[in-house]
């Protein structure tokens, strides 16, 4: 049975006390004694060549403490892919350097060319605008197409702007093709998944300090893997020795994949550090987040669907373009790839599946992982066409998802796109939608919105997706540089209460609130008496971070392992405190008994006798009670779910209004499913988001014209409804300790093809053939598309 | 140009030399150490940094320190009840998960407050509508305004589409 603290219960946050009381303490709240502040001159051409840089003048502005530019780091590393990916025909993809500052060139409108270091930021930023500086521009790469077809490269030294032609599943090309050609029905569509740009609501933030007296250097930094960072930075960038360097991510104000990765400005606070002996400090402003944070999306699909006469799925196929802007950000070259391909079988028992995927180079912001990472574009492209071949057949898009759906009794289930999906009950989640959201209701409420003068158009979804990732040995084998495993250290103290250490890093997930649930539920102690310690490389074991929704499925399974083996000794020294053989010791509710007797001793108890180790059996057993575990999952989890929406569109405006949404998502086992629900509800927003207002446009020179909250459409609390959301149709992950699959990304994964399935319904019904309108469905787009069709 | 600008924060007299172009988010953060006033971007969209000047909501960001000469200034520091527990909206955000990454709460609760002022017990719409100027990335808003019309003292288990757990 659950503690009322434990697994299972809607605990409120701990973390939020300091929150609501200002007391949180984010990278930019930290200040130093004799901090100054780096400040970086910033390119406002997309592509040009760096003639000379002269900083006589700047150098000698009021405050000015020293001025670095892409000179000065020619010696050290570059920022690195963390995946290797090889073309079609095995060629290693291209991979051009990433410098801490450009240097030569600059490649998109934000590259740092320099970075003026002063007494405060002010005096800093008077210094950048009196650098003299000479670039000559170049015509700007923006759209992929023509990037591939031009001689006009955004790095020379490479001769190509494409980084690589992949296909997968390769073996499988001809037969898809096959399949295709000879097909009952093959329908067709071409789709944008619209370019995205994270806004984490805190701006990115890094603190350099150096000690001349130790050698040690502390990187304070928004970050969702400060150990990921340390790596990258210590082996790859500057080379500072790993012991010497400790990298602190303390309250980290929301990330959405754009804080997983290294940024050059956190190398430069470190270099800048150790040359002045002076705290360094670097607080983004939101334009340069605009422009140098990683964005998201970016794809132009072609993806077709063959069909039997009878409605079964034969094979997917996609061409698609991903950009990586303008160099390679560390995730850039999975997403688009194992993240994304691997799930072009959806929830589907198609036979085929073959995708190819050609990434490009573009004078714009480096792409990357955002919230979803390759499987919201894998899970639009798929039930669009869904959606389009059952009316293209004149099949009900439930019944036709419904046909094709891999059946409970089908599990594991080999996915024709190369996975091994463990769970799932797709017919549940899709029965349990369309109760919940009252489908058989819509009707009437059609009826009512056309009483109103407004189409209203049902929508619906189902997605599976890879979570937890990952393991290490199968990842290896696809080109991965590092392992995905994750650690945890359970430290109980001498007075019973407990520190857990844990490598995962929260940035609104509630780490501080969950991880301690598992513990009480396992120990039988108050979650109250657990605290966690994460975000500081010196406090916490090697753990790989925060995102793919993997911090429960396999840092909390780390967390239970060590747990374990904390359980295991405890039973030892409980044993020899209780003269009985350790087999003879039960452990429940925070109690160490014999069978059979009415011996025992309580959890804090034994604590004590772990580190006052009198009357001890020390040649036996060691003194302490702290234990650490690596877990590294034996398969990606596969959260799934069934969304409907209703959107009402004024044909007067094309303004469309999300009416209903609905979330039925399996999670697996939910640990605190008041923060489960948080989490769905924070991507749905994402979602819907993504499908209506948001957009980033480049103009042909580059320029980013969606650069601020002025011109990039955040979604305001009026643009959203309230949101239904279900748990209740879990199957447990069959291959971690805690059954738990992951949540964090489904969300953002279900709800774009959601609301776009219910506006193109609602434009049917209004007797418009319109097939299919590009995200975002603004006003504008939709209002355009009614006036075009017929 | 340095200039002296006295106030009152959070009932307490405060008195610093600025520079003229010192915003008031910058005098609270840096200068009075008061950094649960949070910048989140430069345009006064986002309202990270809301804070009461005599009384009304103002973008701190958007504001010069020496604009507030004289007035009374409060913040998220101040919100919590004499005793330090947690005051009626600040604690319907934690019962309702009315936040996540914690970095647009305080321009949230600051918003809230003014909101109540204005209204006790405004609608879903009317809530919605008052934080045109408040940006959450984390929460979608459902918690948020869901926390906000419990503060006004209204039943939102009735209100909201709530999830259902079997």
């Amino acid at each position: 049975m659950p503690k009322d603290d434990g697994i299972g219960a809607a605990t409120v946050r701990r973390e939020d006390v300091r929150f609501l009381t200002g007391r949180g303490r984010y990278s930019d709240d930290i200040k130093a004694y004799g901090e100054c502040a780096a400040v970086f001159a910033r390119s406002n051409v997309a592509n040009g060549t760096i003639k000379s840089i002269n900083t006589d003048v700047a150098a000698t502005m009021p405050g000015v403490l020293a001025i670095f530019t892409g000179e000065d780091f020619v010696e050290v590393g570059g920022n690195p892919a963390g995946w290797l990916i090889n073309s079609r025909d095995g060629e290693p993809m291209k991979e051009p350097k990433r410098p801490v500052l450009a240097h030569g060139k600059v490649r998109h409108v934000g590259d740092a060319y320099a970075a003026v270091i002063a007494e405060t930021a002010a005096q800093g930023r008077d210094a950048v605008e009196a650098l003299e500086v000479e670039i000559e521009e170049h015509a700007a790469v923006i759209n992929m197409k023509d990037a591939l077809a031009g001689t006009n490269y955004v790095h020379d030294e490479i001769g190509t702007n494409q980084c690589f032609d992949w296909g997968w599943i390769e073996d499988n090309r001809a037969a898809t093709d096959a399949a295709i050609k000879g097909a009952h029905h093959v329908t067709t569509l071409e789709l944008v998944n619209n370019r995205l740009v994270p806004n984490a609501i805190e701006p990115r933030c890094s603190i350099g300090d150096y000690n001349p007296g130790t050698g040690d250097y502390t990187l304070q930094t928004t970050s969702q893997n400060p150990h990921m960072t340390r790596l990258l930075i210590s082996a790859f960038v500057l080379g500072i020795p790993e012991n010497k360097l400790t990298v602190i991510a303390p309250d980290v104000g929301g990330g959405f994949g754009s804080k997983i990765y290294h940024y050059g400005e956190e190398a430069l606070v470190l270099a800048a550090a150790k040359k002045l002996g002076r705290t360094v400090k670097w607080t983004s402003d939101r334009s340069e987040a605009f422009l140098t944070d990683a964005h998201g999306r970016d794809h132009v699909t072609k993806i077709e669907l063959a069909l039997d006469d009878k409605g079964n799925f034969l094979a997917f196929r996609t061409e698609t373009l991903a950009n990586v802007g303008a160099y390679l950000s560390n995730f850039s070259t999975v997403t688009p790839t194992f993240l994304h391909g691997t799930l072009m079988a959806g929830n589907y028992t198609v036979p085929l599946v073959y995708v190819n995927m050609k990434t490009v180079f573009t004078n714009t912001a480096p792409v990357d992982a955002y919230r979803g990472a390759g499987r919201p574009e894998a899970t639009f492209s798929l039930e669009r066409v869904i959606d389009m071949a059952a009316r293209e057949i004149g099949r009900d898009p439930i019944e036709l998802r419904r046909q094709n759906f891999i059946k409970p009794d089908q599990y594991p289930f080999a996915s024709a796109a190369g996975l091994e999906y463990d769970s799932g009950n797709y017919d549940a989640l899709m029965d349990q939608m369309e109760k919940v959201s009252d489908k058989t209701g819509f009707a009437a409420r059609r009826a009512e919105s056309e009483a109103k003068g407004l189409l209203r158009g049902f929508g619906v979804n189902a997605y599976v997706e890879a979570c937890g990732i990952a393991p290490s040995n199968l990842v290896g084998i696809l080109g991965a540089r590092v392992g995905l495993y994750d650690a945890a250290t359970v430290r109980v103290n001498a007075t019973g209460n407990l520190s857990v250490m844990v490598g995962a890093h929260s940035h609104g997930q509630g780490h501080e609130t969950v991880f301690p649930q598992i513990v009480a539920n396992m120990l039988g102690i108050d979650a109250a008496s657990i605290d966690i310690v994460h975000g500081d490389t010196s406090k916490i074991p090697f753990g790989m971070g925060t995102y793919g929704s993997r911090s429960l499925a396999v840092c909390g399974s780390a967390v239970v392992r060590a747990t374990e083996k904390i359980i295991a000794k405890a039973i030892k020294i409980a044993a020899h405190m209780l003269e009985a053989e350790a087999s003879d010791v039960d452990f429940s509710d925070g109690t160490f008994s014999v069978k059979g007797t009415n011996k025992s001793v309580s959890f804090g108890e034994v604590a004590l006798k772990a580190y006052i180790p009198h009357d001890y059996p020390i040649d036996m057993i060691e003194p302490g009670l702290e234990e650490t575990a690596f877990y590294d999952p034996a398969n990606f989890t596969y959260p799934s779910g069934a969304y409907c929406c209703e959107v009402e569109v004024d044909p007067e405006t094309g303004k469309v209004r999300v009416d209903r949404m609905t979330a039925v998502d399996d999670f697996g086992n939910v640990i605190n499913p008041m923060i489960v629900t948080g989490q769905v509800h924070g991507g749905l927003g994402q979602g819907i988001g993504q499908a209506l207002v948001e957009q980033t446009t480049y103009d042909d020179d580059g320029q980013l014209l969606s650069a601020s909250y002025m011109d990039y459409a955040m979604p305001r609390a009026d643009d959203l409804p309230f949101y239904v959301v279900d748990h209740s149709q879990s199957t447990i992950c069959t291959h971690n300790p805690l059954g738990a699959k992951g949540c964090g990304e489904a969300g953002a994964i279900g709800s774009p093809p959601t609301v776009v399935n219910a506006v193109i319904d609602a434009m049917q019904s209004g007797g418009k053939n319109i097939t299919h309108i590009d995200m975002p469905m603004t006003p504008h787009r939709v209002w355009t598309a009614m006036n075009n069709a017929q | 140009m340095m200039t002296t600008v006295t106030m009152t924060v959070n009932g307490k007299s405060v008195s610093e030399t600025v520079e003229g172009r010192t915003l008031l988010s910058t005098l609270l953060r840096d200068d009075l150490r008061l950094t649960g006033t949070h910048i989140g971007c430069d345009t006064s969209q986002c309202g990270a940094c809301v804070v009461h000047v005599n009384g009304k909501a103002v973008k701190s960001c958007t504001m010069f320190a020496i604009e507030a000469q004289g007035a009374e200034v409060s913040t998220i520091e101040g919100q919590a009840n004499a005793d330090g527990s947690l005051n009626v909206i600040q604690q319907a955000f934690q019962d309702h998960h009315g936040l996540q990454c914690g970095f647009c709460t305080p321009g949230m609760v600051m918003t809230t407050a003014s909101l109540l002022k204005e209204n006790p017990k405004p609608t879903e719409a009317e809530v919605r509508t008052y934080l045109e100027g408040n940006i959450c990335r984390c929460t979608g808003y459902h918690n948020i305004v869901k926390a906000i019309m419990a503060a006004s003292g209204q039943d939102v288990s009735s209100i909201a589409a709530e999830q259902l757990i079997s």
